[in-house]
């Protein structure tokens, strides 16, 4: 299929009569995901948002009930979002997040209503990247430039044009005015492929057995020395998703909110006796990187990182994650006894 | 620049070997354009990894609370000035640090440069004396230095350290008059317009604390925000008021101690504009009571000392 790049804003319009849609729009000098009020405000000609996607499905903080005591007992609301979405202009990266997520949200122990009703409203539109940037290592993680996993469409950029690909029942339905790829369109999108490459790559073979072994290694010690301990990285992560619950009342009233925690902060585990297991960078920055590379991939079978590079972009002291990677691979894997 | 590095590199080697201190805090290269990264070195043969250049932007103050070592670190005019309030606040003590000072030419701010360029990707950055060289994947732009260095790098009149023990290259010439123009001209602003200015700016906040993790000056064993017992403010980020409540008090805790180094709204990865609310407070404490924070190891802070004749302009009623 074929969506001329003139026809976008219109689609985007029209799209708007069934669905909320959400889209990259300028803001400052970088794009964020935001609902779009008109077509025309999609930038689709970007890097990748500042923060990803995740929040709308996710959001940083969400109101799961609001409670109110009357006179006549305590009355509940719950607050429930039913409203289909598109994410237009999604990159491949951020889409793959999105089957991360799954496993945390829908599990034989839990199934979290919040997240899956949203999810399940959401086509994902992804738009794939012509020019990888040099903080990306996607592929090192199974995924690609143009890698269509968690997608019900992905766009090729060819020009004047997107080469529509279908991925799914749910994307297809969403075409229904768009003409047919010529054999010269579906030529430059692969040449378009082709072009794609990424600059850099991690090594994450055995990287999970290293973990295992070395927890105790002095490596912890300097690996997290300049690291401030802010929530930058976790708070521009796609697959980060660790949440804490709060009630903000006022009067007789208030409600339930679910809000993103971040292993980094040390409130995160903070005993109620005052007690910290995690008292330090140190430990906490060690969790970081245990809980993406080593126990998600205990639990779920897969790493909880799709290189977007976003915390290598947004650490306020230049802490890279490939560089942490490279020094843990060059440890030496003690054998398991 | 390449000079300065030498220096750097030197002085830290000879204190390593002479064994005068444990670790030397500086910088190293980076891992992307326009970045420089604090690093810590402990064997001299690494003294070589030290780099300074446009990027080095962290304020290294921050990285010598609580540590019971020798420090070497290398220091800007704003690093020493934080070194001298911490030290009023009996945070540190000036004989476990060894200062390598160095003057401040000014520090890139990369935000700057992005709103140029637009969202397009760095790939190579040149440095010459005034001006700033980015190549894109299709463009070389030349750009004027102090078109993109940090405001705070701009205003500041402190660019060659208050205190050290060596200093590795002849000093800067330094502003000489404050410029509080900025500040004056949005002081003027209708109240309406100047609330909705900060609320518009600080709905991008993502309350993860890198402006208060990356303040030297910011060491609360509990910082008010983390207080869950009482709670004296809401968690989330989607409550703008809150997130304004959470920077004017943090601002307010820093008067008479922010050395308006603007480290803060250099971590702030959403790139707000904090530099307007620290610099109104740094203006307000240096012009009433004519003395500014970290200048010299003798002002007593402005905040704990009275004096029956300390104006009270702020003040509704007398």
């Amino acid at each position: 299929m074929i969506l001329t790049k003139k026809d976008v804003p219109n689609f985007l319009d029209s799209l708007k009569n069934n669905y909320q849609v959400f889209a990259p729009v300028k803001q400052d000098h970088y794009t964020e995901f935001k609902e779009i009020e008109n077509g025309a405000d999609a930038v689709l000609d970007y890097s990748n948002t500042k923060t990803p996607p995740k929040k709308i499905l996710f959001p940083q903080s969400e109101k799961l009930y609001c409670y109110k005591v009357e006179e006549n007992g305590v009355q509940m609301e719950e607050k429930a979002d039913e409203q289909q979405k598109v994410i237009f202009g999604i990159r491949p990266c951020d889409a793959k997040s999105f089957t991360i997520l799954d496993k945390v949200f829908d599990n034989n122990k839990y199934q979290d209503p919040y997240y899956l009703n949203r999810r399940k409203n959401t086509i994902l539109v992804g738009i794939g990247c012509n020019a990888p940037e040099s903080t990306c290592f996607c592929t090192s993680l199974g995924g690609g430039p143009f890698d269509t996993t968690g997608l019900d469409l992905l766009l090729v950029d060819i020009g004047d044009c997107y080469l529509v690909e279908v991925i799914s029942e749910k994307g297809k339905n969403m075409l229904t005015s768009c003409k047919e790829a010529g054999e010269e369109d579906k030529k430059k999108a692969s040449q378009v492929k082709e072009n794609a490459t990424l600059t850099t790559s991690i090594n994450i073979e055995g990287i999970k057995e290293k973990l295992d072994n070395n927890f105790y290694n002095e490596i912890w010690d300097y690996i997290s020395e300049k690291c401030i301990g802010c929530g930058s990285c976790t708070f521009s992560c796609p697959t980060c998703h660790c949440f804490d619950i709060v009630d903000e009342t006022a009067d007789s009233g208030g409600c339930r909110i679910r809000n993103w925690d971040s292993c980094m902060f040390p409130l995160f585990t903070l005993h109620g006796s005052g007690h910290n297991p995690r008292p330090s960078n140190k430990e906490r920055f060690r969790n970081r990187i245990m809980h993406k590379f080593n126990y998600f991939v205990e639990t779920n079978d897969i790493t909880a990182c799709v290189g977007c590079g976003r915390c290598i972009k947004n650490c306020p002291v230049n802490m890279d994650i490939r560089e942490i990677l490279e020094e843990i691979q060059g440890l030496e894997a003690r054998s398991v006894s | 620049m390449q000079s300065i590095t030498t220096a750097v590199q030197n002085s830290a080697k000879k204190l390593l070997e002479e064994n005068k201190v444990d670790v030397v805090i500086g910088f190293k290269k980076g891992t992307i354009p326009l970045r420089s990264t604090p690093v810590f070195i402990r064997d001299s043969n690494d003294a070589d990894k030290l780099e300074w250049n446009y990027y080095c932007e962290n304020n290294l103050a921050n990285y010598l609370r609580n540590k019971d070592q020798k420090i070497g670190v290398v220091v800007k005019g704003c690093d020493s000035r934080s070194i001298v309030a911490l030290m009023k606040e009996n945070q540190l003590t000036r004989d476990n640090l060894y200062l390598i000072g160095v003057p401040c030419s000014g520090m890139i701010d990369r935000k700057k440069v992005n709103r140029i360029i637009g969202d397009k990707e760095i790939l190579e950055t040149n440095c010459n004396e005034d001006s700033l060289i980015i190549k894109t994947k299709d463009s070389e732009q030349t750009i004027k230095l102090n078109e993109v260095m940090h405001n705070s790098c701009l205003k500041c009149n402190h660019k060659n350290p208050v205190i050290y023990d060596e200093m590795v290259a002849e000093p800067v010439s330094e502003n000489s008059n404050t410029d509080f123009s900025e500040i004056k001209e949005f002081e003027e602003k209708p109240a309406e317009e100047r609330k909705n200015f900060f609320i518009e700016e600080l709905s991008k906040c993502i309350r993860c604390y890198a402006c208060r993790n990356s303040c030297p000056m910011c060491y609360c064993q509990e910082c008010f925000v983390d207080s869950t017992n009482p709670e004296w403010i809401g968690k989330s980020a989607e409550n703008v008021q809150d997130n304004l409540f959470f920077q004017a008090v943090r601002v307010f805790h820093l008067a008479g101690r922010c050395v308006d180094c603007g480290a803060c709204e250099r971590a702030c990865p959403m790139d707000i504009n904090l530099g307007l609310l620290t610099r109104k407070l740094y203006k307000d404490t240096t012009e009433m009571f004519n003395t500014e924070a970290g200048a010299n190891l003798e002002d007593a802070p402005a905040l704990s000392t009275y004096n029956m004749d300390d104006p009270q302009p702020f003040l509704l009623k007398e």
